[in-house]
């Protein structure tokens, strides 16, 4: 078989011995995947302290939803490369952009769990702790956001997943980092074995964010069968 | 007589022709009429009616959950539109937070009032003993059974030192065997703190064993049909279960309720 189409273990092996021991291009591996991160980690904490409020807020709030919904659901199915040029025009071509592009595909699977959470909790559940004296703030603080937090939680697995689906496309423009930009800088040198290599990181990632994700959940709400 | 001198007259819960009514034009249906009722500070009171009569939409009034009609409801001589620690629930289902332990939901309230720590676990601990969960207090709610997750309510509610706690079918959603354990803990419990209990049921049998007073409504009435005294309940008669469903009186005063809540069915 042609090693363009499919290379063997042993040279996907080798080439993932190379990037890891020299690096690629200028940055170590490790140098790769965490320029990587660190861009999914910003953009997902502020998926987070946004998503989160405005979604609960929306949940709670048939008028406040009114407003938002149909903004989220007007950008939400759109390809991100689609507007990834303008983000670049808005926020210029260093990580700026490509967080923006991160957090905004993240954003809207966050949204939809924070509001689907928040319509989730049981009215005497509410109820029971006004009575009990939670007003206000206190009654989102102490009753609204634990409440929602499972679900939270199960939004963030989806949001993070988008987010790093996307990640690729983040990296396309003027990047020299990142895993993303890794595997497109290899395949302009039709380096498939690096392709592979790479491709096997990102997948091996994924799993370990996903699983940290999911011990979280079941630390957080150990109520709840999974 | 101003407001909140708190007059024997006004002590407790008062009810002035309350009226619910739901919908607009030939949609509307009124669900309460002209219901007025004292509550005594101390005093056990059921409600018995069949399920749809509006004995729930009476207890959202009565805590703020939902606004009447017409008429109003007032504590110690206060209106009381809004829910407040004053007006104790327990629902149906145990309602705990799933997230706190037993303790950190019993001590919720006084935590919502701001109480100082100290006090705040020396008040937990005490009702928690009251209501024989000492042992549960760091188990989160789903390791309990039905029984003692809802003892924990009403631990959570009692803790908040409500001037009333109203409870809602508590025992309905636990088989008969704890329903009976828990009727005999809640009569030990009344008898301890003489805490105005009003409890809503539609088991004629749980009403004698446990009202000192009873109200009767029929679905459809909107009103109480009957209001008596119950001569059998158990924290006056002290009979023991057995005995008490044995007493002469009983068959023939269950077979009356039974019919006045079922008569405006077999009418209509």
């Amino acid at each position: 078989m042609n090693p363009l189409f499919l290379p063997s273990p042993a040279e996907v092996w080798s080439a993932f011995g190379d990037i890891a021991r020299q690096g690629y291009k200028g940055s170590t591996l490790p140098g790769h995947i965490g320029a990587s991160l660190r861009r999914i980690a910003i953009a997902m904490a502020f998926v987070f302290v946004t998503a989160v409020p405005l979604g609960i807020v929306c949940g709670r709030s048939r008028w406040v939803r009114a407003v938002f919904d149909p903004i989220i659901e007007f950008y939400r199915p759109l390809p991100p490369l689609a507007y990834y040029s303008l983000l670049v025009l808005w926020f210029g071509i260093g990580d700026t952009s490509k967080v923006v592009l991160l957090f905004l595909s993240g954003f809207a699977p966050m949204f939809i769990a924070a509001v689907y959470s928040a319509r989730r909790i049981p009215v005497d559940r509410i109820n029971g702790a006004r009575t009990l004296g939670a007003n206000g703030l206190k009654l989102y603080a102490f009753v609204v956001f634990p409440s929602c937090l499972p679900d939270l939680l199960t939004g963030l697995r989806t949001s993070v997943g988008v987010t790093y689906a996307t990640l690729v496309a983040a990296e396309m423009v003027a990047a020299i980092s990142g895993i993303g930009w890794v595997v497109l800088d290899a395949s302009k040198y039709l380096r498939i074995d690096i392709i592979y290599a790479v491709i096997i990181i990102m997948g091996i990632i994924a799993i370990l964010i996903d699983s940290a994700i999911r011990l979280l959940i079941r630390r957080v709400s150990p109520w709840i069968e999974h | 007589m101003g407001i909140g001198t708190g007059t024997a007259a006004e002590a407790g819960i008062r009810l002035t022709e309350i009226s619910l009514a739901y919908g607009e034009g030939r949609e509307r249906r009124q669900v309460l009429q002209g219901i007025s009722l004292d509550l005594p500070p101390d005093d056990f009171v059921c409600v018995l009616g069949p399920s749809g009569c509006g004995k729930s939409s009476l207890l959202h009034m009565i805590a703020g959950y939902l606004q009447p009609t017409e008429g109003t409801v007032s504590i110690n001589g206060v209106p009381h539109r809004k829910p407040d620690p004053q007006v104790g629930v327990v629902f149906q289902h145990d309602n705990l937070f799933p997230w706190l332990t037993i303790s950190g939901n019993v001590a919720f309230g006084l935590r919502m009032a701001g109480i100082p720590k100290k006090e705040r676990k020396r008040r937990t601990a005490d009702y928690l003993s009251l209501v024989g969960l000492d042992a549960a207090a760091s188990l989160l709610p789903h390791q309990l059974s039905g029984g003692m997750k809802q003892r924990a309510a009403l631990a959570r509610t009692l803790a908040a030192q409500p001037s009333i706690v109203l409870m809602d079918e508590p025992f309905s959603a636990l088989d008969a065997l704890t329903r009976e354990t828990m009727q005999q803990h809640l009569i030990g419990i009344w008898q301890r703190t003489r805490t105005c209990i009003f409890f809503i049921t539609h088991d004629v049998d749980e009403a004698l064993l446990l009202g000192r007073r009873i109200l009767v409504m029929q679905a459809g009435s909107g009103r109480f049909v009957e209001d008596f005294a119950n001569p059998l309940c158990q924290a006056e008669s002290g009979l023991p279960l057995h005995e008490l469903r044995a007493a002469k009186d009983y068959i023939p005063l269950r077979q009356r309720l039974l019919q006045s809540i079922v008569r405006d069915r077999t009418t209509t």
